[in-house]
């Protein structure tokens, strides 16, 4: 698991495929090729963890 | 290395190359960023396409980018009746698979011979602007930082769209208008090498799972999945494992790549134009909302959107009012069958497994020459009167 400010993503299960990037409403969430960054933007509302297709983004505990 | 351009693409899919060609053609300098090291690759498409599709946007089919001829299309209900679209039924609607990494960087090849500039693994990561005007882009090239002045810039960067919303434009999509999607490259398979295969139901909750032959016995295999009908994280790779498990003509089969995705179903943006600021393509949500298709689409909107650009180059002028010539000619292009097929895709996600089996059964049974929303309501009009009166009054 990396952490990834809120959020957390598994990297073992992520495929990269950009699915909660352009799902996020805040518009918090930047893929770079492989790697998924999560903006201070982020207001926990969940939307990334439903839609990606492999359950590879958690929420984390929160700061 | 040239800092100041007249036209600044983000993102090298279909949709930014056509872009990016059609205003080198006019002579603006034109520069292409793509983030990924790749055109073409990853894949995350299904890579249908209809033969009038590829007509409509000027792209000439070549045999390169063709993976496969289809015969026609195979419509599945959930417990199993059949209706076969063949071509002599469907007309240019019969498509081909294609080879999206040759399929892209065939386009961009385009783009660069009209003179385009293209530079890899270089990412717009904000946009320049001045008194509310877009003047160009932030980004990383190599992982080193950079700024780019443009007269415009063109988010052509997919469903991800971080252009448009970085320029005020609203591209948000409600859950109920994304599908999350999971898709095999197969091997193996006993389905069959020259229909494309579409299976409706509770299968897939709110969407479908497809079978796009790819040559011999190979085809992609996927399903999406309405975003509102998701209850739990993975679960779309959950629901495509338990189908191809119970379908023979798949579990026979292996994997020969894995590829995730969301898909927009929405209908198109309010607004794809600001000053110095233009959409195209997924970014554009001008995706067809019932199938799903997006290349199309987002083909012979950029070619709109590539001549617009062209003409604003000639006259120095891409304010708002300038641009407001590209956001009239797409809307005239696609924007009546975007919403019908909106609506009609709201209704058809709540029809439950028996109703949809009715449809096609009685589908099946009638001899429908054009494939077409007012042919279908036509032939079900008689054994499913009720329905068909749902969907009147709606669309």
């Amino acid at each position: 698991m990396s952490e990834a400010g809120w959020m957390k993503v598994n990297v073992e299960k992520c495929m990269h495929c950009g699915a909660c990037a352009g799902s996020c409403p805040q518009n918090a969430i930047f893929l770079h090729e492989v790697i998924l960054t999560f903006s201070t933007a982020c207001n926990r509302c969940g939307r990334c963890v439903k839609i990606c297709p492999v359950g590879a983004v958690t929420m984390g505990a929160k700061k | 290395m040239k800092t100041d351009y007249d036209i600044i693409v983000v993102g090298a899919g279909p949709a930014g190359s056509m872009t990016a060609c059609h205003a080198a053609q006019k002579g603006a300098h034109v520069l292409m960023i793509e983030k990924r090291q790749e055109i073409g690759a990853s894949l995350r498409c299904a890579e249908g396409i209809s033969r009038k599709g590829l007509e409509k946007a000027g792209i000439p089919i070549d045999k390169r980018w063709v993976c496969a001829e289809m015969k026609g299309a195979k419509l599945v209900s959930p417990h199993g009746y059949e209706m076969k679209l063949d071509e002599s039924h469907a007309g240019g609607e019969v498509g081909v698979v294609l080879e999206r990494h040759r399929f892209d960087k065939a386009l961009a090849s385009l783009a660069a011979h009209a003179g385009a500039e293209i530079r890899l693994k270089t990412a717009a990561t904000g946009l320049l602007k001045e008194e509310g005007k877009v003047v160009g882009i932030h980004g990383m090239s190599f992982g080193e930082p950079f700024k780019l002045t443009a007269g415009c810039v063109v988010g052509a960067d997919g469903y991800e769209s971080q252009v448009g919303r970085w320029g005020g434009l609203d591209t948000n999509v409600k859950l109920s208008d994304m599908t999350s999607c999971f898709q095999y490259r197969m091997t193996g398979l006993r389905t069959e090498p020259d229909f494309c295969e579409f299976v409706l139901g509770s299968v897939a909750p709110g969407g479908y799972a497809w079978v796009f032959p790819k040559g011999d016995d190979t085809a992609n295999v996927g399903m999406g999945v309405l975003g509102s009908r998701l209850k739990h994280p993975g679960e779309v790779k959950m629901y495509i494992d338990k189908w191809i498990k119970s379908d023979p003509r798949l579990s026979c089969g292996q994997p020969l790549e894995a590829v995730g995705a969301a898909v927009s179903v929405s209908p198109p943006v309010e607004k794809a134009i600001s000053d110095g600021l233009l959409l195209v393509g997924d970014a554009a949500r001008v995706i067809d909302p019932i199938t799903g298709g997006g290349i199309a689409n987002g083909c012979l909107q950029a070619v709109h959107a590539g001549q617009v650009l062209g003409d604003c180059f000639q006259a120095g002028d891409y304010s708002e009012a300038a641009l407001q010539s590209y956001e009239k000619r797409w809307r005239d292009a696609l924007e009546n069958k975007l919403w019908t097929n909106w609506m009609a895709k709201e209704k058809l996600v709540t029809l439950p497994d028996e109703t949809l089996d009715a449809i096609i059964q009685t589908l099946s049974q009638c001899n429908i020459t054009q494939m077409s929303v007012h042919n279908l309501l036509a032939a079900l009009k008689e054994k499913l009167p009720d329905l068909v009166q749902e969907f009147e009054e709606m669309i």
